[in-house]
């Protein structure tokens, strides 16, 4: 039986998240691997896969699979377990990723397992250890369906990149026009900007930053640290910051392996998303902020001081 | 236009998460229950499209009684009556599979449910629930309007969003910022008392996996402080003892 592993692109590009995913698939020890990519993608791009632990790489080109149509993907991904007699099928969780895989868990009888943070206990039957409680805890689950899908939390990993190139194979599926009933008219994706949960470190701003013409401190660092940005809810509330930035309780759940939270108090409800980061660092002027409980390393200060001196610092560092 | 809305029962997020039972049962000691944030988000918009075009809303709840108050919540805040299928949800599938009984029998012209709930955060139900009806389910949708019976949306993508188009019927799971959250005001309050809550039985289904025991991380290290005019030793820290630069 072969892993099937759903690989997303961005601009052209593999998602790293997906390469993560490959990576988790080669790690189970149970080959084949074979990623599949739907809509446009150059061969050469795809090949890189195999460096990941892909040994082939199934690839439907159809214009028609350009855009992230959910009821499409889901049909052409059960027909992809099918034709590659795959039992798994493993994707990094993502906005698409997670909305296609819950139809394909119904179309193909699988069971499923999100947020899953390390690899598969197969000991005795299918067993994962997930995310719940937005971070606050974790579930041991057992899959007892013959068929699992399992969507990946960032860093439930290492990333491989010592693999052999991998062969890419056209794949056919049969497009129903009954699954097109959805049209995305228009997509407005901040371009150059990395995506905040592909990001291995994110800088992140709060209401202690006083108004969104001070976000060049955020930037500032951010680049400096090749890190996405991200804020807590009251900022993009207040349309300081676009909403796909909002972490927490009921934003984005992200676990890089820096975070560094700026202005940020630390309401339960925003610990709720990054508690599952590696490292956590709080630069408030409250000593008595909450966020030092949830930090590994902390410090007291004005952000409008302290964060250009680190930017330099870490500029310099380089 | 029908329009089902369909809300979890889940802890308030300040509640302190704990186990019993040898790390097999959630603790609910204490526990304040809410209807789940996003599922409020996507009441709250259902109301408010009510007000905008007329429309029926029915709140649904696949679990047991301790859930009927946060039901009557939901008919406080608009939803004209409501409906619980009396069985424990095993998992998103088993409840994915009552809701779509329920949707078969009644024929929604919208399903909304919050993109995922927040004490499994599976994000999968209105997914699964697209899937058994065979209709389009999209998620996570951040704005919905709906015109001539076709519901145009805005979904959130990394790093953007994407205006979609979908003549109904259809499933939604809903997140900020579609609407704001609705308080119930006391008329809401009392008429809630009258409105219909119909306790149906549940239909025969499966669950594909199943809960063996919950963990809790391992508390935090305490925390390292730094002097605000020492950055460069954060730097050094950063990259030489927790390696992440
Ligand atoms: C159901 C529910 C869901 C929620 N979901 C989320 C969520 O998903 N994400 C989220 O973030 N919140 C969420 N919240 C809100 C949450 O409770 C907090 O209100 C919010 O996180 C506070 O944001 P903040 O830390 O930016 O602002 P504040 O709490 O106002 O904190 C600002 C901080 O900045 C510090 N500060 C001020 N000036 C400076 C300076 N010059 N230099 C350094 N520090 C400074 C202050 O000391 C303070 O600690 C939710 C709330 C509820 C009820």
């Amino acid at each position: 039986m072969s892993i099937l592993v759903f690989v997303e692109g961005d601009q052209g590009k593999i998602k790293n998240s997906s390469r993560e995913a490959v990576s988790y698939a080669a790690a189970m020890e149970q080959s084949p691997v074979v990623a599949l990519a739907l809509g446009s993608f150059q061969a050469t791009e795809l090949e890189t896969l195999g460096t990941n632990g892909a040994d082939k790489v199934l690839h439907a080109s159809s214009a028609q699979l350009d855009q992230g149509i959910i009821q499409a993907y889901a049909s052409v991904w059960a027909q992809a377990l099918e034709q590659s007699d795959a039992d798994t099928l493993v994707l990094a969780k993502s906005a698409l990723g997670d909305a296609v895989a819950a139809r394909v868990s119904v179309l193909s009888n699988a069971s499923i397992g999100s947020n899953v943070v390390e690899l598969p206990d197969t000991s005795d039957g299918f067993k994962v250890k997930r995310s719940i409680y937005s971070g606050k805890a974790f579930a041991h689950m057992k899959l007892n369906s013959d068929r699992r899908i399992l969507t990946l939390n960032k860093n439930a990993i290492e990333l491989k990149t010592d693999g052999e190139s991998a062969q890419v194979e056209q794949f056919n599926p049969e497009l129903n026009q009954q699954d097109f009933k959805v049209t995305i008219t228009s997509t407005d994706r901040a371009t150059g900007e990395i995506l905040l949960p592909e990001a291995d470190i994110v800088v992140s701003g709060g209401r202690g930053l006083k108004g969104p013409e001070n976000w060049h401190l955020i930037e500032d660092l951010a680049l400096a640290l090749g890190a996405a940005t991200s804020c807590s809810k009251p900022v993009s509330d207040m349309e300081w910051r676009p909403h796909h930035e909002h972490v927490g309780q009921t934003g984005l759940k992200v676990s890089p392996s820096l975070y560094i939270a700026i202005g940020i108090s630390g309401a339960i409800q925003h610990l709720a998303g990054v508690n599952s980061s590696k490292v956590i660092v709080v630069i408030n002027k409250d000593p008595e902020a909450p966020f030092f409980k949830a930090a590994d390393y902390g410090i007291v200060g004005d952000a409008f001081e302290v964060v250009p001196k680190l930017t330099a610092a870490i500029n310099s560092s380089k | 236009m029908k329009i089902l809305v369909c809300i979890t029962h889940v802890p308030d997020t300040t509640s302190r998460i704990a186990f019993t039972d040898d790390h097999t049962k959630f603790d609910s000691n204490g526990v304040q229950y809410i209807i789940g944030p996003y599922d409020d988000y996507a009441l709250a918009r259902a109301v408010e499209l009510k007000e905008e075009l007329g429309a029926s809303i029915t709140a649904l709840h696949v679990g047991g009684p301790e859930a009927d108050p946060t039901i009557r919540k939901a008919l406080a805040i608009g939803a004209d009556n409501a409906i619980r299928v009396n069985v424990q949800g095993e998992d998103s599938y088993h409840v994915a599979q009552q809701i779509a009984a329920v949707a078969k029998e009644h024929e929604y012209d919208l399903i909304l449910m919050g993109r995922e709930s927040i004490d499994f955060n599976g994000g999968q139900v209105h997914g699964m629930v697209g899937a058994l009806l065979n209709i389009p389910s999209i998620s996570p949708v951040m704005k919905l309007i709906i015109e001539d019976g076709v519901a145009h949306m805005a979904r959130e993508i990394e790093g953007g969003k994407e205006l979609v188009e979908v003549p109904l019927p259809l499933v939604a799971g809903c997140q900020e910022p579609i609407a704001e959250w609705k308080i119930p005001n006391m008329r809401g309050i009392m008429s809630a008392r009258s409105k219909p809550l119909e306790i149906v039985a549940p239909i025969d289904s499966e669950s594909r996996t199943s809960t063996l025991k919950f963990q809790l991380p391992p508390a935090k290290g305490s925390v390292k402080m730094i002097g605000a005019d020492q950055v460069e030793e954060l730097v050094t820290l950063l990259k030489n003892e927790a390696k992440v630069l």
